[in-house]
């Protein structure tokens, strides 16, 4: 089969990227300042602000280094500029983004004050604005690409139409010999021996289910139960009876062909191609932003009733097919499957209108998540800090 | 029109995508094959509801997407409405 390519930028570690940003990261909540600063004034830059990266430690601080360097290490990012308060964890990110070959540079605030910090950041931030600028566009293949999937504010709407149809997308990507990813370790119990017997070896199996029985271990911990309130109120009320019945709904995402050939902890890079599950909250902006600190360069989101997530170095591709929500909320919708409702479309015409919407936004169509400024950048983080 | 679709060849429910009222004769498609079947309603089925494609007995597994979701607690008729008050999880 041939695969398709699409105009976008090859990094300099081989990956392949459809966006060009120079980002300007704070290490932690007291650089955000800073960051905006050299953001506000450095056109072409954009600072990524969160509240976290102080007195965190063990699985959490790893994780929010792994994010940090994971989002810098996109290869929809041509630069970065990295701002902490002291040095140390700051030239850990640095060096993490290094790796990539891309370039980046550090800043701490310490000794230094915002103002210094901010003119020798901004100077560096021109620079790099001025390399990413002149990068060219070159045709890189499908086959070099990671895409993710997450659905949200879903209704009967999705299990029935808009989950099968990304389903079907990614059938025809695996054979493309892409690496996909999906995730929502919450939402996919009920269905979780589904998911286990698409495992590609009981290595990988065993993985995936101490993940699974790890994340109900820690719900029970926590005094809940969450299965006996699945499905919500909400669900009945739309038509959904059992939890394997919307565990199944969203697992339609993921399609009939590919096995799984990875289990990811939350931002790990998978270390091979084709399908990843990634150990995920279901909270939209959390997972999109686990999935960007991985690799993902763009994302598909089906919703039911209108989730508006965006993330802020990768396009979010929203897909509806409740006619409602696809006329009340019509600049948050990319592509409407309405019409699989009402008979008029099949699961391959519309997968023909994802693949179209996909070549198009890798080409450098803004998404509306993107139009509309959604930079929802949410880091996990897993128990309080020191 | 079509008032249902099917996931799935194997599939013993399929969803309303329009409200059907009872006694009505429906036309559903199933997705993977794009065959239509026709059925007379015996319920009551609101959007996004499920309608049952041929009678089961107490007990019996309901299967979408090809495979269980779940155990019937009473006898269904074909056209009936298949909902909380007739199929429970098979989890607790």
């Amino acid at each position: 089969m041939s695969v398709p390519t699409f105009m976008g930028y090859r990094r300099e570690n081989g990956t392949v990227g459809c966006r060009n940003h120079v980002i300007i990261l704070p290490v932690d909540d007291i650089s955000n300042a800073a960051c905006e600063a050299v953001a506000s004034h450095v056109q072409g830059t954009m600072a990524l602000p969160h509240p976290y990266g102080r007195l965190q430690f063990g699985e959490d601080l790893e994780l929010h280094f792994r994010t940090m360097i994971g989002t810098g290490a996109n290869p929809n990012v041509a630069a970065v500029v990295v701002i902490g308060i002291e040095p140390n964890w700051t030239n850990l990110v640095v060096d993490g983004i290094a790796k990539t070959g891309k370039p980046v540079a550090g800043f701490s605030i310490e000794r230094n004050g915002d103002f210094k910090t901010v003119e020798m950041a901004s100077r560096k931030a021109m620079e790099f604005v001025q390399y990413a600028t002149e990068l060219k566009k070159t045709e890189c293949s499908f086959t070099d690409m990671t895409i993710s999937t997450k659905c949200g504010e879903s209704d009967t709407t999705s299990g029935l139409a808009s989950n099968p149809s990304i389903g079907r997308l990614y059938d025809r990507l695996v054979d493309m010999n892409m690496t996909l990813f999906f995730g929502e370790t919450s939402e996919v119990t009920g269905g979780e021996h589904l998911v286990a017997d698409r495992c590609a070896t009981p290595e990988i199996r065993e993985k995936f289910m101490k993940t699974w029985t790890e994340y109900d271990a820690f719900i029970k911990s926590q005094g809940v139960d969450l299965c006996g309130t699945q499905p919500t109120q909400g669900n009945i009320a739309g038509g959904l009876t059992t939890i394997e019945e919307k565990a199944l709904g969203n697992i339609q995402k993921i399609g009939k062909k590919a096995m799984v050939q990875g289990v990811l902890a939350p931002a790990e890079a998978p270390q091979g191609k084709g399908l990843h599950f990634m150990d995920t909250s279901s909270a939209a902006a959390e997972c999109v932003t686990l999935m960007a600190a991985a690799g993902s360069i763009c994302h598909f989101f089906p919703t039911g009733q209108g989730n508006i997530v965006g993330n802020p170095i990768i396009p979010v591709i929203k897909v509806c097919a409740n006619p409602i929500t696809v006329s009340t909320m019509s600049e948050h919708i990319d592509v409407d499957l309405s019409g699989i409702l009402r008979g008029e479309m099949d699961l391959d015409g519309a997968a023909d209108a994802l693949m179209s919407m996909m070549m198009r936004t890798l080409n450098g169509r803004m998404t509306n998540a993107e139009v509309l400024g959604h930079k929802e950048f949410v880091l996990t983080k897993l128990y309080r800090s020191a | 029109m079509i008032k249902f679709l099917i996931h799935d060849e194997q599939d013993m429910v399929g969803v309303a995508v329009a409200d059907i009222k009872t006694g009505e004769a429906v036309i559903g498609k199933i997705q993977d094959s794009d065959k239509t079947v026709e059925i007379k309603s015996v319920s009551d089925i609101p959007l996004g509801h499920k309608i049952a494609l041929r009678d089961m007995a107490a007990g019996e597994r309901v299967i979408k997407y090809h495979v269980p979701i779940g155990k019937t607690v009473q006898a269904i008729k074909v056209g009936e409405h298949v909902h909380t008050h007739n199929l429970k999880t098979e989890r607790w």
